[in-house]
């Protein structure tokens, strides 16, 4: 057996690494460094870095036009929400599924519930779509209707707008969840349930004083990695949910949409820039203080 | 003690009892739940059956008046757009998602091994992508106006979608975790190079977690529209899924394509509201009837991507 050197030895590893290494530069390190477009006066005519500098001129457009406060509130109070209600729904799917003795059931009723997670927003937007849309939509027609009520045109009001997108974000996460908050609950020792009825705990008492005590870390830790992330809303759901209806921007229009639309539809590529760095910047801190928290309860369990 | 010694009989039957209908009740309400939840799909489909008269004079409705396979037949009969978007979703997928797990296993396996020196600095080099990123417009404006991706095939597999570092971490986790170094270092002793040990040792007994992010990266590719929204604007080029939400907002978009000399007549006889439902049907139909083979794999990784990732 030939003795190699050290770094001949490595070479195969660095060319196997380096495919990806290059992936991320291309995808994600390169554009981190054009954050600085938030910065410029950008017209697309002169390459991006011989523009004119612009200081801190977008921002101050972005913070004096109403939008920004529009899209930063409904960013944070739609992902509040989500935070929530995702929680007690899918902690409810998951300990209930629990109390099942039918591993076939079990298995059969999860499968159902993660269902909606596989579909894209596209085929949510249909969805969503078929229950409200004005003229044949089932609820005008086949409830509203027979009720003796007039038809609502859904599309057209921004205040039915946070229960519905509320309701399809829940629909389409808290199977995926549940399966999360269930690994946690299928790991617990039964000796403690065992215990707990030789001393008459009732079901309640169980998942009360036992179940929800010793999943709690993961609660704790699902809880603030999506604190970490509140800056961030899914572009699909308060893009194509709405249908991209300018009339229900109010209560739609969150950051990540807004700087889509000021970057391809308005072409405000400086104040898109603006709003996609103050994203990044608030969401990047979160991040690290989210998991300087996970670390303070479970080093276990921080991201790193 | 006492107190269990002092049930007698009867009693533990009716404790029996009222363990069964604790059981039925917590079945019927998720036989309920998973009703809602399915409530949406079930719509649709029936609706992608029904007469096209009958929803238009009484609108979406569980109970059409009448079924029939027209809404399907137009698709077939003009199936241009249709087919062109299945074709490109098809590829990308199969191409994207073949390339992005053999370059997140080629990335991760370096990473998983201690002899490796700099390993500490490329994870942190992946894991940094997970972090921090610079937003919509950079990335836009790079691919679009200095790589001139634009309309190309490369913007439906390239951008986001072929490697993450939440994947490259998830695999490097399964790897440090279940390839034996023994193994790897009785390969070596017996010649074998670094390439031959990664594919024909590593991956062999890495196919939990092949299959797992394979799923994910196949789920992700097959349900993007957002590179087609943001990169393409050639019909020829639209995945499924954006093909979808076009016709969701004009569905007339389905016969522009056509070659058929007579669109006016086309468009005017098109049923239009069944049509729609079932393109949706046609965008999710092939992911759903796999779901029961893949489930098992779906459900494995979203437990180890949550729980170590």
């Amino acid at each position: 057996m030939q003795i190699k050197s050290p770094t001949k030895r490595m070479l195969p590893l660095w060319l196997m690494v380096l495919p990806g290494i290059l992936y991320l530069l291309v995808n994600n390190y390169i554009p981190m460094i054009g954050v600085f477009i938030a910065f410029k006066k950008v017209h697309y005519s002169k390459p991006l870095w011989l523009n004119e500098w612009a200081g801190w001129d977008n921002f101050q457009f972005l913070f004096a036009s109403p939008d920004a406060y529009i899209i930063v509130r409904n960013t944070l109070l739609y992902n509040a929400a989500f935070i929530i209600l995702n929680l007690i729904f899918a902690l409810f799917i998951a300990v209930m599924l629990n109390e099942l003795k039918n591993k076939l059931m079990k298995k059969a009723y999860q499968s159902i519930l993660l269902l909606p997670f596989l579909l894209s927003f596209g085929v949510v937007g249909y969805l969503v779509f078929a229950f409200l849309s004005a003229e044949h939509g089932f609820i005008n027609t086949n409830i509203l209707q027979p009720l003796g009520m007039e038809p609502i045109e859904w599309y057209m009001n921004p205040d039915y707008w946070p229960y519905i997108l509320v309701v399809v974000q829940s629909w389409k996460t808290a199977g995926y969840l549940s399966v999360i908050y269930l690994a946690a609950i299928v790991g617990i020792n039964s000796e403690y349930y065992e215990a707990a009825r030789m001393d008459g705990a009732n079901k309640w008492t169980q998942i009360m004083k036992i179940t929800i005590p010793l999943i709690k870390p993961v609660i704790i830790i699902m809880t603030l990695l999506a604190i970490g992330r509140i800056f961030y809303a899914d572009f699909g759901l308060f893009y194509q949910v709405p249908m991209n209806t300018g009339r229900l921007l109010p209560t739609t229009n969150v950051i990540d949409t807004y700087v889509y639309r000021a970057l391809i539809q308005t072409g405000d590529v400086g104040m898109s820039a603006a709003a996609g760095l103050f994203q990044s910047v608030l969401g990047f801190t979160l991040v690290l203080l989210a998991n300087y928290t996970v670390r303070k309860i479970d080093k276990e369990n921080a991201l790193f | 003690m006492d107190k269990s010694q002092a049930i007698s009989q009867p009693h533990r039957g009716s404790a029996r009892a009222k363990e069964r209908l604790y059981e039925l009740a917590v079945n019927l309400a998720f036989i309920l739940l998973c009703l809602v939840f399915l409530a949406p799909i079930i719509l649709i489909v029936i609706v992608s059956f029904s007469d096209e008269r009958s929803v238009v004079l009484n609108g979406y409705s569980y109970f059409p008046d009448k079924f029939s396979l027209e809404a399907y037949k137009f698709i077939l009969r003009e199936p241009d757009s249709m087919l062109k978007s299945y074709g490109v979703t098809i590829t990308t997928t199969i191409i994207g998602a073949l390339t992005g797990l053999l370059l997140t296993a080629l990335l991760a396996y370096p990473l998983s091994r201690r002899d490796f020196k700099a390993r500490n600095v490329v994870a942190f080099y992946v894991f940094f992508t997970m972090l921090f990123n610079g937003g919509l417009v950079p990335w836009y404006i790079f691919y679009a106006k200095y790589v001139g991706i634009g309309d190309t095939f490369f913007a439906l597999i390239v951008p986001n979608l072929l490697l993450t570092g939440f994947h490259v971490m998830i695999m490097r986790t399964f790897f440090v975790n279940t390839i034996p170094v023994s193994i790897l270092e009785s390969a070596e002793i017996d010649g074998a190079g670094e390439w031959r040990i990664f594919f024909q040792i590593v991956l062999p007994l890495s196919l939990p977690v092949l299959a797992t992010i394979g799923l994910f990266a196949t789920l992700g590719y097959w349900n993007d529209w957002f590179n087609s929204l943001i990169f393409i604007n050639k019909p020829d080029l639209f995945s499924l899924q954006y093909l979808m939400t076009k016709l969701l907002l004009n569905i007339q978009f389905l016969a522009m394509n056509t070659q058929n000399s007579n669109m006016m007549e086309l468009l005017a006889n098109m049923p239009k509201e069944t049509v729609r439902m079932a393109m949706a049907i046609i965008g999710a139909g092939p992911i759903v009837l796999a779901y029961p083979f893949f489930q098992r794999y779906l459900i494995q990784g979203l437990t180890i991507g949550a729980v170590k990732g």
